[in-house]
């Protein structure tokens, strides 16, 4: 099948080196491609990968009720009929509480409340420092909506992969499993499952396999921080035999991977024959090789 | 008195710190609530290991269409702000997924063809860790994609003990925000890279503008990383203390073990940043 594929780096757990692992297998891989960081909350990839920002795009996201005090007469139904508990006595709307469902707008019996479309982030488009397409977005501190956001990266990212003609758009998610996640594994081509070798790591990893299998996602899991515990990384890897997932590698617990992103550099730009580089060299071959199969 | 635990990055260590400081609580004295809102992804219970006595299921109010009276007026459907309604034909369907239980449609339905349903999304697991450690979890049910109800009702299962412990979720959007927003103080965990430190200052902004008292511990730390001493120290932030990056500790955590207990050497590191926080709380209250 011909046409974009899109490629999605998750982990459920945070800190599991999405970001630095997928830098690295960027930074190993020939041709013309597209980066985008979905981690809208959290956006970190251009740390590593850099470059130029050519574009800025405001991004709105819910409304926010506002009540105007002249035309208010304070009979205080906003406030009995808001199901977010946002209108506090005062009769004012708290801005972080108010989901925007216009209740208050509807019912208000003297037409005091607006519904103001509120900017909630910046969507950027550029270059990485090798000339890559390369999209993130920033959204404001405590915003919903960090799905849609996710959308319309990913939308800008296909629309501009596609005029440009290029076949593959690497994702950087978030952690977790709720909103922004799901917006980014839909209907992706591939999911790269990280995990490191730890309890909780595990437990989450399964979380997040029981979304891509509800997705019906192709998931392939790779081992991050190896060695910290041999044990739970032989677990990992019976888990990715039971469930039929392909092995892409192990990675050893690395701490120039740390001193690379000091320096704003992918671990493979900044030592190419680091452990980690070593090991991200065969995770990229087994990497190619899942690719061609989309294809 | 509640603190939050939170960090914008993922990964830096705020179950670690949370779990500790719940414990150095309780064997100060305090009756404490452990509060997991990482409904996501729920991980304070492998350190805790809580007995669990009840789980409550989360259930959120989703709109039934009753077909007979319904005449198609689209009322509730163009007042949907969340597009979770759609009518085809003589059919009216739900979105469950986009609904956010706000009741517009509920109330704008002139013909009361709108019932109250509900449908759970995900679970409150309640327990003990300790004597006087009580342990509350929130449990998105996976495909959820919002988290906020189930963290507003870990919330509404306490009980109110001396000291409530929040293990908050990582990011800087709404699920953060709801978690630390009635808190009393917030502790960041960050690592002294150039990840945490991004999400270091939009977690700080954010509590600056809702003015909430907050102090910072700096785990993982390899020798000092200049650009976030120099943000530190020029934005005056209380540094609650410090922890070395350790193989050690990191494969104590991997088994889910208590470091207080498992590596005797790093108690002292975790009783100073007990102490500096029961300081910096005593001096805003």
């Amino acid at each position: 099948m011909e046409g974009v594929k899109e490629v999605v780096f998750l982990s459920g757990k945070g800190g599991a080196g999405k970001t630095s692992i997928l830098g690295g297998i960027y930074s190993l891989m020939n041709g013309k491609k597209a980066v985008v960081d979905c981690d809208v909350d959290a956006a970190n990839l251009f740390l590593i990968l850099g470059g130029q920002v050519k574009e800025e795009k405001p991004f709105y996201g819910s409304k926010k009720a506002e009540i105007k005090r002249d035309k208010c007469k304070e009979c205080g139904l906003c406030k009995d009929i808001c199901s977010f508990g946002a209108i506090n006595e005062f009769l004012m709307v708290d801005p972080i509480l108010c989901e925007g469902c216009g209740s208050c707008f509807v019912f208000c019996p003297h037409s005091a409340v607006s519904l103001e479309e509120k900017r909630a982030g910046t969507i950027y488009i550029g270059e990485t420092k090798r000339g890559d397409l390369f999209l993130y977005a920033e959204l404001f501190p405590g915003e919903e909506n960090s799905g849609k956001l996710v959308q319309a990266l990913r939308e800008e990212a296909r629309k501009r992969a596609k005029e440009m003609g290029f076949s593959l758009i690497l994702m950087d998610g978030s952690p977790g499993i709720g909103c922004p996640v799901i917006s980014s594994v839909a209907g992706v081509d591939l999911m790269i499952a990280l995990c490191e070798p730890q309890s909780s790591s595990i437990h989450d990893l399964l979380r997040l396999l029981e979304l891509s299998e509800h997705f019906r996602i192709k998931t392939a899991l790779l081992i991050n921080k190896s060695d910290v515990n041999p044990w739970l990384s032989e677990k990992l890897k019976r888990i990715a035999e039971e469930k039929g997932l392909p092995l892409l590698g192990e990675i050893p617990y690395d701490p120039l991977i740390n001193e690379a992103q000091r320096e704003g550099k992918t671990i493979v730009e900044y030592s190419r024959d680091s452990k980690s580089s070593k090991a991200l060299q065969r995770v990229y071959e087994r990497f190619s090789k899942i690719l061609e199969e989309l294809r | 008195m509640r603190i939050a635990f939170a960090s914008g990055k993922g990964g830096t260590g705020k179950t670690t710190l949370a779990v500790n400081m719940a414990y150095l609580f309780s064997l100060s004295g305090f009756k404490v609530e452990f509060l997991d809102l990482d409904v996501e992804e729920p991980d304070g219970h492998i350190f805790l290991k809580p007995q669990i006595e009840s789980i409550v299921p989360v259930k959120v109010f989703i709109p039934l269409f009753d077909k007979e009276r319904c005449t198609f007026c689209q009322k509730c459907v163009q007042a949907c702000s969340f597009y979770a309604i759609f009518m085809l034909g003589k059919d009216i369907l739900l979105f469950q997924e986009l609904c956010h239980s706000c009741k517009l449609c509920l109330r704008i339905c002139e013909e009361k063809a709108i019932k109250e349903g509900e449908r759970e999304v995900g679970v409150v697991r309640i327990g003990k860790a300790d004597s006087s450690l009580s342990f509350i979890e929130g449990r998105l049910n996976v495909r959820e994609p919002r988290p906020m109800p189930v963290i507003e009702a870990v919330k509404s299962h306490c009980k109110g003990g001396d000291v409530q412990i929040i293990d908050a979720p990582p990011g800087t959007a709404c699920p953060f925000v709801r978690s630390v927003y009635d808190s009393d103080f917030v502790v960041l965990v960050t690592e002294p890279t150039p990840f945490g430190l991004h999400d270091l200052e939009k977690c700080v902004s954010f509590l600056k503008s809702i003015k909430r008292p907050f102090g910072l511990v700096i785990n993982k730390e390899r020798g000092k990383f200049p650009p976030l001493e120099e943000y530190v120290s020029q934005n005056q932030i209380l540094v609650l203390g410090r922890i070395q990056e350790d193989l050690r500790i990191a494969k104590a955590l991997s088994e889910g073990k208590i470091l207080l207990n498992e590596l005797p050497e790093y108690r002292v590191h975790f009783e100073e940043i007990f102490s500096n926080l029961k300081r910096a709380i005593h001096g805003r209250s």
